[in-house]
Formats: structure tokens, C-alpha cells, sequence
């Protein structure tokens, strides 16, 4: 390290190891010795910081921000957008490229969506082996790219696909992996802080990776904010060299039935009209239906409701359920369970209405109305439809 | 068929709490179960065992008194109960513990199939399962929501977020599955009385499996709890009192401004 004499210093010059420091005189390279440090640490000597700046002003090859492109049925999940939206901000702040590997049978413009939302680099892999996710092909591909282009930070939604996926490359390359983190940051010391709810939410739990690279995390999807997107960007495709083959399968898709009944599409809604235990009895949801329909609303439930059968589970909003982050969250009948909060705190705008004032949901409701929800219900679908 | 099923001890999540003084878990007087989803994985097994003839081991790793679950599981029709539990696993992350069962479950040996719970509900990971069967470089089905075992394979299916796959996998192949297999039994009196009378759980330490202690362990773990805390509460929100149409009309005004409905 280069250090020269502070002001504090009581002598004029100082031996450290050979090197002869003079008070006045510029920095000066000196050994790694015990004495150094004692007289860094009294104060007596300067520490020149030139180190960190250099590692500013150019952004490193190699050591890049990866985001696993997930793709079905030749579309890219949702929240892979919301994983390049926060990724930005990693690579940002770590000034070093953020990159998305995508695995697929054709890319179709795929890649050039990615780059559009953030990625500076799309690492592109087409065979058609990998038209559907399968865990061994996946994994093979991955991994290979991992130990090539070693990047310091591998995030996967938290998908079907990502939370099968994620923990078979951790355990291949021998590193941490994160499970269903709700926040990502860069620590002081470089490191990525994840943040995840434990306990069904009860707890958060803030758990780093301080040896091991890459450091990986699987991201709940709905929890970050996707980035506009931006037609004007540009990135780079770069293919990647596919070693596999039929051999590889170690598993075999049958058939992949897609459920064709009217999807349920929580994550995206701009508004959720979520009914609860209050309601009573199923004919009772018609209200909650009636009111979301007139507000172009998807229809929310919370556990109690689904567990009684008046709505089904696609519905069910908490944490084992889905995670929302509405513009407006109304919550009718719902106490709001830790569970269920866990799903809906991070909604713009919560409106609750409960009969019970001690309900915990007007613990985190922007307007809370006590009242019988048999009254307001009504009277706003009225005053909706003047 | 010869099916090995892990489960795992968990306290009941709503009544866990942080000391505010010390900021670690409080988990002294905690009820403990076992996890749901691992129950079903345990009572899947043995309906496959009714069917196929074998046997069914349940394994577990915990402290001692994790040896209630495994109780609770030869109540329920397992064969063989062995719980893992020395110091030397204390504080594992699912990378260690996957190490730690995979080490265990090939000590036992020659199974055809490896039964999960598709995740915990103290940790929500789901990376245990997947995890074990790199270890033992098997195939793994997540998400199972049915299995059937047909010659000398299992076909699955894998509940997807838009709709489900079959997936046909050869033996030895490890499954994580979902409630939705199976419908949760309780144990009948003549199954807890044998569980007590005349079954064991055998415990393991990590000598006993001949562990690698460099890959068990919190010290060995790679990932790192830097720090827990309650959820910060979102700043105190504003009650709306009065009549119920003057109240409606505010909410309306309200969603109005924000430009959530049209105007009129």
C-alpha cells in the first residue's frame, strides 16, 4: 500500500521496514508489516485509496450480473423482465455487464426483448433439446457457461422452472443459493444481500455469500419493478456452444398440458378486489366479483376463503399463495394473517374494509373503514355504476 | 421397492418470534409438527408400498427431540425410522444438509426411489430435494402431484404455474411433491402403539455415516445469515368514519383522483 505521514504523526519521519518516510513528502509505497499497520491504525500514517477508484472507471470483463432467461412455449416469463429491472441496478452499482443467458429452440427475437429491458449482453443457446425445460439438459448448459464466463451473481426467477433448476447448479458447482428473495442489494464490501422472508413471513432472514461464486439467489416473481421498455438499447448476442445431446435426458416430457380455463393473472393486475373469511358463504363472493368487474379488477382470496371453497386456489393471494403489487389492493372481509400480508404489503394503495377494528390488515391499510362490509359493498357498486 | 422419504421437524411458523434484546429465534415452547408437505411425500410412499411391496424408511436430521416425527411416521405405516443428529450438522444451509442426507442416504443403500416434501415450512426453499439428488447425481420430478410406478419407471405429473407436464423417469429417481398427492390420514391407535412398542428410531452421528465434516456444518455452509428482523410495519394508515354513503363516496373521490377509475 502507498502511505504517507499524517498530521497527528509525532515525528517527522519514520523507518517502516526500510522505507523512509518524511513529513511532507508525497505518497510512498511501503511493505505489508505489522509496524505499517500499528501506525496506520494510531492514526499517524495516510492510506492512499487509489485502488478502488481504478476498479470505477472501467467495467470489468468477466464477473458479470447474470439473469437466467426463462422462456416457455417461446415467450419469456414475466419475471424475467422484473429480474433485469433489479439486475441494472446490481450491475450498475458493481460497474460490470448484465447479462442474460437464454436457452431455447429458436431465439426469434427473444434476445433483442432482453436487451430492450436492461441487458447489455444476451448469451444465446439454441438447440432443440432445449425447446422445453428439462432439469439435466438445463443444468449441463448452464453450468458450463457459469464455469466459462464465471459471473459473480446468477439470479433465477422463482418459478416451477427456476426453484428446480437453481439448486441443482448450486450443488454442481458447489456455491449458495437463496431461495425466493424479496430483496437484493450490494453490501459495502461488494456482496450481495439478499433479503427473504422466513416463518411464513414472520421473520426476514438477510443471508450473504461471502466465499463462494457464484453468489445465487431465485427471486419471487411480482416482488421488483420490470424497467420501460427501451426500443432504442443496444446489446450484444453472443451464441453459446451447445455440448448436448438425447443421451443427456435423464428425464422424459410426456405431454405438457397448459390449463385452458380463464387465467387468473394476479401478478399483473392493476387493481385486485380480494374477499376473506368475512364473506360468509360462496354466494357472498358475488359481490366481490360484481365490484372487481366493475372496477376492471382480477378477483383475490384470502387463504380462509380458498380453504372453504368459495374460490379457487389460482386466486388465493399470501404467502403460499401469490405475491401481488397492485396499484390498489381492496381487502373485504380479509383480517390480513401474516400469510396473507406477506403477499400484499407491497401493493401502491390498500383499502380494507372489516367489521372488526383490531383486524391486523388496517395494521398496513392506507384507508381503513370499520364497517359491515354487507352495507359498503352495496352502496359502492351503486355509486360505481351512476 | 425399496422408497426412502425424508422429513423434516418444523416449528408451527405463526408463533415464531425474534428476541428483540438478543435477535436470534425464540424456539423454546414452540410447538413443532411435521412438515405438511413431507407428510404427504411419507403417506405417498407408503400407498406405494401397499401396492408394489417393499419397504419404507423415513429419515430425518435434527436435534433429538426430531425423533418425534419419526415416531409419527412409523405410526403412519413407515418400516424404519433413522434420525441424523450430532453437533457437526447444527447450522447446515440446504447445500450442507443435502451433502449430510445424500451422504446418509447412500449408507443405507439400493433404493429405488427417494420421496420429498416439495419444500419446508419454516424455510420455503424447496432446494433440499433437488440438491440430494445432484449429490447423488439421480433424476429428480419437483412439483409431483401424481406418481405411478409402471416396470422399472415412474411417471409424473409436475405441476407447472399454467398447467402441468408428464414426466417419465427410470429408477432411482428422487420426487418432491406437492399437497395436492394425496389426502393427509392420521395414524390409527394400532400404528401408534407399534411405532412405541415395537419399532426403533435408529440415530446416526456423522462418524456413523462417515461424513466429510469439511462439508456439513454452519462453518462449512457457503451462504451466510447476516442478520433477522421483524418486517417493518408500512406507516399508520387513516380510518374512514361516518355514514356509509359518505364513506363510499370518499373511497370513490379517492380512486378517482388516483386515476384507478374514469372520472365522470
Amino acid at each position: 500500500m502507498k502511505v504517507k505521514i499524517s498530521p497527528i504523526c509525532p515525528e517527522s519521519s519514520l523507518n517502516l521496514g526500510g522505507v523512509i518516510l518524511i513529513r511532507g513528502e508525497d505518497f510512498k509505497e511501503v511493505p505489508d508489516i505489522p509496524e505499517v499497520r500499528n501506525a496506520v491504525d494510531k492514526g499517524y500514517l495516510e492510506v492512499l485509496k487509489e485502488e478502488k477508484k481504478k476498479t470505477k472507471s472501467v467495467k470489468k470483463e468477466g464477473s458479470e450480473v447474470l439473469v437466467f432467461a426463462e422462456q416457455r412455449n417461446n415467450k419469456i416469463a414475466r419475471v424475467v423482465f422484473e429480474l433485469l429491472g433489479k439486475a441494472r441496478e446490481l450491475a450498475d452499482k458493481l460497474n460490470v455487464k448484465l447479462a442474460t443467458i437464454l436457452l431455447t429452440e429458436k431465439d426469434n427475437g427473444l434476445s433483442n426483448q432482453l436487451i430492450q429491458y436492461g441487458a447489455d449482453r444476451v448469451y444465446l443457446a439454441e438447440n432443440s433439446l432445449l425447446k422445453n425445460y428439462q432439469t439435466e439438459l438445463y443444468t449441463k448448459v448452464i453450468v458450463e457457461h457459469i464455469k466459462k464466463t464465471k459471473p459473480q451473481i446468477v439470479i433465477y426467477g422463482a418459478t416451477n422452472i427456476g426453484r428446480d433448476l437453481a439448486p441443482r447448479i448450486a450443488q454442481r458447482i458447489t456455491t449458495g443459493l437463496t431461495a425466493d428473495c424479496t430483496g437484493l442489494d450490494i453490501t459495502e464490501e461488494g456482496l450481495l444481500l439478499q433479503t427473504r422472508p422466513a416463518f411464513g413471513g414472520n421473520i426476514m432472514a438477510q443471508i450473504v455469500c461471502p466465499k463462494h461464486r457464484p453468489q445465487m439467489a431465485t427471486i419471487r416473481p411480482g416482488v421488483m419493478k420490470a424497467k420501460e421498455k427501451d426500443k432504442k438499447r443496444n446489446g450484444e448476442t453472443i451464441r453459446v456452444e451447445v455440448k448436448i445431446s438425447e443421451k443427456d435426458k435423464k428425464t422424459e416430457i410426456i405431454k405438457i398440458i397448459r390449463e385452458t380455463k380463464k387465467k387468473v393473472n394476479l401478478e399483473e393486475a392493476k387493481i385486485i378486489v380480494s374477499g376473506g373469511r368475512g364473506l360468509g358463504k360462496k354466494e357472498n363472493f358475488k359481490l366481490i366479483e360484481e365490484l372487481a368487474s366493475l372496477l376492471n379488477a382480477e378477483v383475490g382470496a384470502s387463504r380462509a376463503a380458498v380453504d372453504a371453497g368459495w374460490i379457487s386456489k389460482e386466486h388465493q393471494v399470501g404467502q403460499t399463495g401469490k405475491t401481488v403489487r397492485p396499484k390498489l389492493y381492496l381487502a373485504i372481509g380479509i383480517s390480513g394473517s401474516i400469510q396473507h400480508k406477506a403477499g400484499m404489503q407491497n401493493s401502491d394503495l390498500i383499502i380494507a374494509i372489516n367489521k372488526d377494528p383490531e383486524a391486523p390488515i388496517f395494521q398496513i391499510a392506507d384507508y381503513g373503514i370499520v364497517d359491515d362490509l354487507f352495507k359498503i359493498v352495496p352502496e359502492m357498486i351503486k355509486q360505481l355504476k351512476q | 421397492m425399496r422408497i426412502i422419504v425424508c422429513i423434516k421437524q418444523v416449528p408451527d411458523t405463526n408463533e415464531v418470534k425474534i428476541d428483540p434484546k438478543k435477535g436470534t429465534l425464540i424456539r423454546e415452547g414452540i410447538p413443532t409438527i411435521m412438515n405438511p408437505e413431507d407428510k404427504h411425500a411419507l403417506l405417498e410412499a407408503i400407498e406405494i408400498k401397499n401396492k408394489t411391496k417393499g419397504k419404507v424408511i423415513a429419515l430425518s436430521m435434527g436435534p433429538p427431540q426430531a425423533e418425534e416425527v419419526l415416531r409419527e411416521a412409523l405410526a403412519l405405516g413407515a418400516d424404519e425410522a433413522i434420525l441424523l443428529c450430532d453437533r457437526a450438522f447444527a447450522g447446515s444451509d440446504t447445500w450442507a444438509t443435502a451433502n449430510a442426507l445424500g451422504t446418509a442416504i447412500e449408507k443405507i443403500g439400493n433404493y429405488d426411489l427417494l420421496l420429498f416434501g416439495r419444500q419446508a415450512i419454516d424455510g420455503d426453499t424447496a432446494q433440499v430435494g433437488p440438491q440430494t439428488a445432484e449429490f447423488l447425481s439421480i433424476p429428480q420430478i419437483t412439483y409431483a402431484r401424481k406418481i405411478e410406478i409402471k416396470d422399472n419407471s415412474v411417471i409424473v405429473e409436475r405441476q407447472m404455474e399454467d398447467g402441468y407436464e408428464i414426466i417419465r423417469g427410470n429408477l432411482p429417481c428422487l420426487i418432491t411433491c406437492t399437497s395436492d398427492i394425496n389426502e393427509i390420514e392420521y395414524p390409527t391407535l394400532r400404528g401408534i402403539k407399534q411405532a412405541y412398542r415395537n419399532k426403533k428410531v435408529k440415530v446416526w452421528s456423522a462418524d456413523d455415516i462417515k461424513a466429510n465434516k469439511s462439508k456439513i456444518g454452519l462453518l462449512n455452509s457457503p451462504t451466510r445469515v447476516k442478520r433477522i428482523f421483524t418486517p417493518q410495519p408500512r406507516g399508520q394508515g387513516q380510518l374512514l368514519r361516518g355514514p356509509t354513503k359518505e364513506v363510499v363516496k370518499k373511497i370513490v373521490n379517492l380512486l378517482k383522483e388516483k386515476e384507478l377509475i374514469r372520472a365522470f
